[in-house]
């Protein structure tokens, strides 16, 4: 009984966070008549028009291009400076650690709002206003604080034993981690990494004051702009949105098995 | 192979000294225990050894070289942690044969090098699996395998028995010692075991409070301990401390306290301490439920099978006595132990004197 229970809750949440990205992967398989039929019609005649008109009149793969580029440079660069960093804080003898990472955590805190000024006359200075490290730079540096700390408690995790070993096998600092505590972290760079690409992948507010041209704007700010002043193509919008979607659901699923799988399982006795 | 002498070494965490004045040498080949309590700062020389930490002070020689500015890289030893710390990626082939890769060893040297240190240490059917695929004998054997592959000049343990399970220690502590008589190396182990310390070890070095208390054979430290730490860390059950004082009577010279009176006439080195607090230390094996000077009452008897613990209570003095098996008493009765004067120590302030 309390089991049915359960399942009843369970069912209930996940139906209504998943409603929205549902209704809109609906919408975007109907035909242009369907859209705006009352009553709404549930089942979709499936047709691709909305995709490709998408993608003809809209020029949505342009935004997608934009989009990959911004969030991928922003995860390389988030998890190869965390991985450093993350070492550090987790292993080496040094002052003011706990102040680092509070600090780090404080940044992480200030509304967007807060600092758009200043980031904006920044990038102006230096001229990167509508390029893509005009964003990148940003978003590193709002991404950051995640990314260390997850990645400095996956590396607190490993047994220091391991890394005495390596050293007493011959290895220096570097080869260290990467032969040794690269691959037993991986789980938790790539939990990092993934959680950084799809905040830099969803990023609006940013990417709408840096980008002001098309020609540099991401996903989210070019969706935004579909609407024209006299039309809204919801049906463009709900296609743009299932193809800027699907791939964070798909990333997700692909690395949740490499996630979840506890690496290290065995170095220390069982 | 070469030997390893250390040369007033310090060591301090933050505000805390761990480590003060030691200074010990260990001569090639030779298997040397470092033993204490948990906290005494045995592993932290080893570390020192090894590199992967820096005295404060005093100097570490491996061989003729002063190592002390060197990488754990080229000190040449090896160390077998207490978990092991097998890399749990690597399989076991790739776990033996890690540093020689690091060293870029040609691949057919490697190859032979751990097939026949797998075959030593009977491992071969295992070099294609994964460290948690093992029990924990098996990795064990191939955490002492990755370290005998390098050829190291110095083998570092840091209590490696410590995670095996009670049969299994004995069976491996006596490989480990068939072990390095094969070898020949020069070996330190750390250990807080004193059972394994006094099998395995031909030179203890026992630690308390980060300095060192004695050095020397098991049967020094057994026979002769130097003070009242060695002589109640070394032997189990502990040895039994009786305080009293040196008195002369009628030419004769006594040691007199509340639970019982002993001729020491025939310790001359005790003339010196008339008049003065003294402790008497007495092993349990060496005292013996019969005619004697010592009476106390019975508490319990512990009847192990081979041997027999008595535990009695004389003038309010615990007293422990470990004979061999067929004492009848019961816990309540008073009973009189003579003693072998073997195994009688006498100590002043801390110190043995006789």
């Amino acid at each position: 009984m309390r089991k049915i229970f359960f399942y009843v809750i369970v069912v209930i949440i996940v139906f209504l966070s998943l409603l929205p990205f549902l209704w809109f992967v609906d919408t975007s398989l109907k035909s242009t008549v369907e859209v705006t039929s009352i009553p709404p019609v549930l089942v979709p005649s499936g047709s691709l028009h909305f995709y490709q008109s998408g993608i003809e009149q809209y020029e949505l793969l342009h935004y997608v291009k934009n989009s990959i580029i911004v969030a991928g440079m922003t995860t390389l660069v988030t998890i190869i400076i965390s991985i450093f960093a993350g070492y550090a804080l987790a292993r080496l003898r040094m002052r003011f650690k706990g102040l680092m990472l509070g600090g780090l955590l404080i940044v992480s805190m200030f509304p967007q709002i807060s600092i758009a000024g200043p980031v904006w006359r920044i990038l102006d200075a230096f001229g990167w206003l509508n390029s893509y490290q005009g964003l990148i730079l940003p978003y590193v540096t709002l991404t950051l604080p995640l990314g260390v700390w997850i990645v400095a408690s996956f590396f607190k995790e490993l047994p220091r034993e391991l890394e005495d070993a390596a050293r007493i096998d011959g290895c220096g600092h570097l080869q260290t981690l990467f032969k040794i505590i690269f691959p037993l972290a991986a789980p938790g760079i790539f939990t990092a990494a993934i959680l950084v690409f799809i905040y830099a992948w969803n990023e609006f507010f940013f990417a709408l004051l840096i980008m002001t041209q098309k020609q540099f704007q991401t996903l989210p700010v070019g969706i935004a702009l579909f609407q024209g002043q006299y039309t809204l193509p919801w049906g463009e919008i709900a296609a743009a949105s299932t193809i800027a979607t699907v791939p964070l659901v798909l990333l997700v699923f692909l690395f949740q098995k490499r996630i979840v799988r506890g690496l290290s399982a065995g170095a220390i006795k069982g | 192979m070469t030997g390893l002498r250390i040369n007033d070494l310090k060591k301090s965490f933050d505000s805390t000294t761990v480590l003060d004045n030691i200074s010990f040498a260990v001569s090639e080949g030779e298997f040397c225990i470092l033993l204490g309590p948990s906290g005494c700062g045995k592993t932290t020389i080893l570390r020192l050894i090894a590199g992967l930490e820096q005295q404060d002070k005093g100097e570490i020689y491996i061989g003729e070289q002063e190592v002390s500015t060197l990488t754990p890289k080229e000190r040449n030893i090896a160390m077998v942690f207490q978990s092991y710390a097998l890399y749990p990626h690597l399989n076991v082939y790739e776990n033996m044969s890690f540093s020689l890769r690091i060293k870029k060893t040609p691949g057919h040297e490697i190859d032979a090098v751990v097939k026949k240190t797998a075959d030593l240490l009977d491992i071969a059917d295992l070099l294609r699996r994964k460290p948690k695929e093992l029990s924990g004998g098996q990795r064990q054997r191939v955490a002492i395998g990755r370290a005998i592959v390098r050829n190291p000049s110095l083998f570092l343990f840091d209590e490696p028995l410590s995670n095996l399970d009670a049969k299994l220690r004995t069976a491996t502590r006596v490989e480990l010692a068939k072990l390095h008589r094969k070898l020949g190396s020069t070996i330190v182990y750390v250990t807080h075991d004193q059972t394994e310390a006094m099998t395995l070890g031909q030179k203890i070095i026992l630690l308390n409070n980060g300095i060192i208390q004695q050095i020397g054979t098991p049967d020094d430290l057994y026979g002769r301990p130097a003070n009242v730490f060695v002589a109640g860390f070394i032997g189990s059950p502990q040895m039994n401390f009786i305080e009293g004082s040196v008195v002369v009577k009628d030419e004769k010279q006594f040691f007199r306290s509340p639970a019982c009176t002993i001729d020491i006439s025939n310790r001359p080195a005790l003339k010196d301490y008339i008049g003065k607090n003294i402790i008497m230390g007495i092993r349990p094996e060496f005292l013996t439920p019969d005619e004697g000077p010592l009476t106390a009452r019975i508490e319990l008897v512990e009847h192990l099978g081979s041997e027999t613990i008595i535990y009695a209570r004389a003038a309010g003095i615990g007293i422990t006595a470990r004979i061999l098996s067929g004492f009848q008493g019961r816990e309540g009765q008073d009973i009189t132990f003579s003693f072998d004067n073997k195994g009688i120590h006498f100590f002043h302030n801390g110190i043995r004197i006789a």
